[in-house]
């Protein structure tokens, strides 16, 4: 539900002042001594600048909120809602159909009078009536039995009514419905046109794409829950204990980014993919170090500085940018990477209009090249197979005899206090100078 | 007639679409619980709440986690946002908002701010001072601005960047240094209710949901729609990716949460009852993708089986509706918010630990 539905009883709220006001003048103009003269149940606006001191212009405009808001209705033409300063005629509207009163018009209402004028008219109804009892049709299907039904029985009411009285109704409710469904203007065909051109091409874009059989994709979601279970604490637990149980947080210092010997989970979850090593700040330290063994460590370093580009302040991009052109990509750089040559020609001449994703072709090469042969080659290496040895398995917390005993549940630094610290060094670096 | 067109356009979009639905089906040749047969079912699990969070003088609307596993943000229809240390329950920050119903928070990734924002309109992001004397207002920095109500924010890699959506039908990415809108996401029809980050290699989609009952996945970079899905029968409140990015969950006013496959291009499992009559408000995954926890507006917290499409769980701790739920970024509890005021930390009730702590004796069980 959207907070949207909550603000239309705020509209009301907002309306309701206005509209009792126009009330109030709508009374005292129906008064039989004070007010508008009355002609055989029709009335002449001219009348009005007697009885209130305003100006003619003002009389007017006043006036036309009347007829907008739906207190007064034209009689000659209907759907013209506008108040014409001539002795046309109009004639108050009953309290029964004020906006206060009825307000908002229920959309079963609507129906019920579409499905009347339907039936009177044998199925004579204007475009965008139609439109809208069609609509309706769908919307409130399941009620639509008794929305027929009810539209018989109120045509059958009305048909023994005096005529004199029945046209009056008639008018009544049309003015009634013509304020609140106003006929759609134009623009609302051009805009509906609009969006719909731009569903049309979705779709046609859509039908269009490459999909997978079901039966690959599924079967990948039981392989990740698989691979995935032993880390998952709710699924399996987790070691040494889940701190929100035991209040030890221990399982939270063993996983930390600074850690001396890391678990053997955590080292494993490493050769599950590419992006699990690059997400952990120990992996990729790890990486990196077995790069530099292979002498392409710039790879990586490039990776980095260009994930840097892509997500910091749009104001330091072109110096970033330009930084990287130097590091990494100028001929004779000093950590030169290894770009093909469609690539190197397309993001130089990017380069010249430096952006936020400038560097993504690049990027993408470097990245795949590291997925494809040096992450493949550093999970078969000395390196890491040496890690995966010494990893931890940490032993399962002993729990006290007493369980009521509960352990004190420790506070840790504010990951805020980092900056703190590093600003308040800078400063006092400052200062000392 | 500019109606006439507009007919013809009807048909053909219509025409379109039954096109679309035939060729997704196509590809469609077994059902997710067919493929999860195999495995083992997982019985009943029984949950506990550890922590119950109690601050907020109003209904919880949203919630984040800190990456540190154990701090959370939590914004109310007071105004408030409170950032509390889950794991102690202390307040460690609080702010008032200049409008109340702050419908959406989110921690960044740094852990040194907080952005958040509601019927002003805006995002605002306030940076964590540990000062306490000083005003958290007096830094704050306004970003976003749309013309309708916030109704989610989150940062992305970075606390450079943060994407919202809003009531005004649009989502928008901005810099949050200059406040420049960077992209902006048109193609809902009505509110945008909810939004979620993929964790892709590239890093370059994010999956959004309405009240045009549309869950659209979107092109970061140029702002287009990729791909839609429209098979929820009422606003979408939540929507949130499977752990490998190549699925999302939603969570709608329908009562029912369903998994879209976006290489299969469709809906693959619907997680329904009858019994379960109200909307879900907030749907998240446990670490390994295998159970999906749902917040519902009749107060409870149903848990499935992502596979296999069963009920594992029902809990029935809130005495108000649950608005929001998250599960914590190393997958050991889940927090739910709701509108009885109260934030709760869930996890798994183990039987291994009561038989170890009643014999008195120790030893390594592994838990249930």
């Amino acid at each position: 539900m959207t907070i949207n539905t909550l603000s239309q009883d705020g509209v009301q709220r907002q309306q309701m002042p206005c509209l009792t006001k126009m009330e109030r003048m709508i009374i005292s103009m129906q008064d039989p001594d004070m007010g508008i003269k009355l002609r055989n149940q029709r009335l002449l606006i001219t009348v009005i600048p007697h009885k209130c001191s305003i100006s003619d212009e003002e009389a007017l405009h006043v006036g036309q909120l009347f007829v907008k808001y739906g207190y007064i209705y034209p009689l000659k033409e209907p759907r013209n809602l506008i108040l014409k300063a001539d002795d046309s005629s109009y004639r108050f509207q009953t309290p029964y159909y004020w906006m206060s009163t009825r307000w908002p018009a229920s959309e079963l209402d609507y129906a019920i009078y579409l499905a009347k004028k339907n039936i009177r008219k044998q199925g004579e109804l204007i475009e965008y009536e139609k439109e809208c009892y069609n609509a309706l049709h769908k919307r409130i299907n399941h009620t639509w039995d008794f929305v027929v039904m009810q539209a018989r029985e109120q045509l059958r009411a009305s048909k023994q009514r005096r005529k004199g009285d029945r046209i009056v109704l008639e008018c009544q409710e049309q003015a009634y419905w013509l304020v609140n469904r106003p006929p759609v203007s134009p623009e609302h065909y051009k805009l509906t046109t609009l969006t719909k051109n731009t569903i049309i091409e979705h779709n046609r874009i859509s039908l269009a794409r490459n999909r997978v059989k079901s039966s690959i994709c599924l079967e990948s979601y039981v392989k990740y829950c698989e691979q995935y279970q032993p880390h998952d604490p709710i699924m399996q637990g987790c070691l040494p204990s889940n701190p929100w149980i035991t209040d030890d947080i221990m399982f939270w210092n063993m996983n930390s980014e600074t850690v001396a010997l890391p678990t053997k989970l955590r080292v494993e979850r490493w050769s599950f993919s590419f992006m699990e090593l690059l997400n952990d700040q120990m992996g990729r330290k790890e990486f990196l170090t077995y790069l530099e063994k292979e002498f392409s460590a710039e790879n990586l370093c490039f990776w980095q500085a260009c994930e840097d580009v892509r997500h910091g302040e749009t104001a330091k991009i072109p110096e970033k940018v330009d930084e990287v052109y130097k590091q990494f990509l100028a001929p004779g750089a000093s950590r030169w990477v290894n770009i093909d040559s469609k690539t190197m020609e397309k993001t130089l001449e990017g380069l010249k209009r430096p952006h936020r994703f400038v560097l993504d072709d690049a990027q993408m090469h470097i990245y795949f090249l590291m997925k494809k042969d040096s992450y493949p080659r550093y999970l078969k290496s000395e390196l890491y197979k040496n890690l995966l040895a010494r990893a931890i398995v940490p032993q399962e917390t002993k729990k006290s005899v007493f369980p009521f005993m509960r352990r004190q549940r420790h506070s840790s630094p504010s990951p805020a206090l980092a900056t703190q610290t590093a600003e308040d060094d800078g400063k006092a670096k400052d200062e000392s100078r | 007639r500019p109606s006439d067109t507009l007919t013809t356009l009807k048909t053909e979009s219509e025409t379109l679409k039954t096109k679309l639905e035939e060729e997704r089906a196509k590809l469609h040749d077994v059902e997710l619980h067919q493929v999860a047969e195999k495995i083992e079912a997982l019985g009943q699990f029984v949950m506990k709440t550890r922590r119950t969070l109690k601050g907020h003088g109003n209904k919880v609307l949203c919630m984040d986690w800190c990456k540190d596993k154990r701090r959370i943000v939590s914004s109310s229809q007071d105004g408030k946002v409170i950032v509390w240390d889950a794991f102690t329950t202390n307040k460690e920050h609080a702010v008032t908002m200049p409008c109340t119903w702050v419908m959406a928070c989110a921690y960044a990734p740094s852990g040194c701010a907080v952005a958040c924002g509601g019927l002003d309109n805006k995002c605002s992001v306030y940076p964590l001072s540990l000062d306490k004397n000083e005003n958290l207002a007096a830094k704050k920095k306004s970003v976003a601005m749309h013309t309708n109500y916030l109704s989610a924010c989150c940062f992305t890699n970075s606390d450079m960047q943060i994407l919202t959506s809003s009531g005004d039908g649009t989502c928008a990415l901005w810099d949050v240094e200059s406040g420049q809108m960077l992209q902006s996401f048109h193609g809902h029809a009505a509110d945008v209710l909810c939004l979620d980050l993929a964790p892709s290699e590239t890093g370059n989609t994010f999956v959004s949901g309405g009240c045009d009952k549309k869950a659209c996945v979107w092109d970061m970079r140029t702002g287009q729609c990729i791909q839609s899905f429209e098979t929820h029968e009422s606003d979408i409140n939540s929507v949130r990716y499977y752990p490998s990015g190549d699925a999302f969950a939603s969570g709608s006013d329908d009562a029912t949460c369903r998994l879209y496959d976006l290489r299969a291009d469709r809906e693959v499992a619907i997680y329904s009852k009858e019994s379960i009559i109200f909307g879900t408000s907030s749907v998240d995954f446990s670490l390994s993708g295998r159970l999906l926890f749902g917040g519902y507006n009749d107060y409870t917290i149903n848990v499935w089986d992502v596979l296999k499409g069963t009920r594992v769980s029902i809990l029935f701790g809130h005495e108000n509706r649950v608005s929001t739920l998250r599960v914590s970024p190393d997958g050991t509890a889940f927090c739910s918010g709701s509108w009885d005021h109260t934030l709760r930390v869930t996890n798994r009730f183990s039987y291994a630990r009561l038989l170890v702590n009643w014999s008195g004796s120790h030893s390594v069980i592994t838990p249930l």
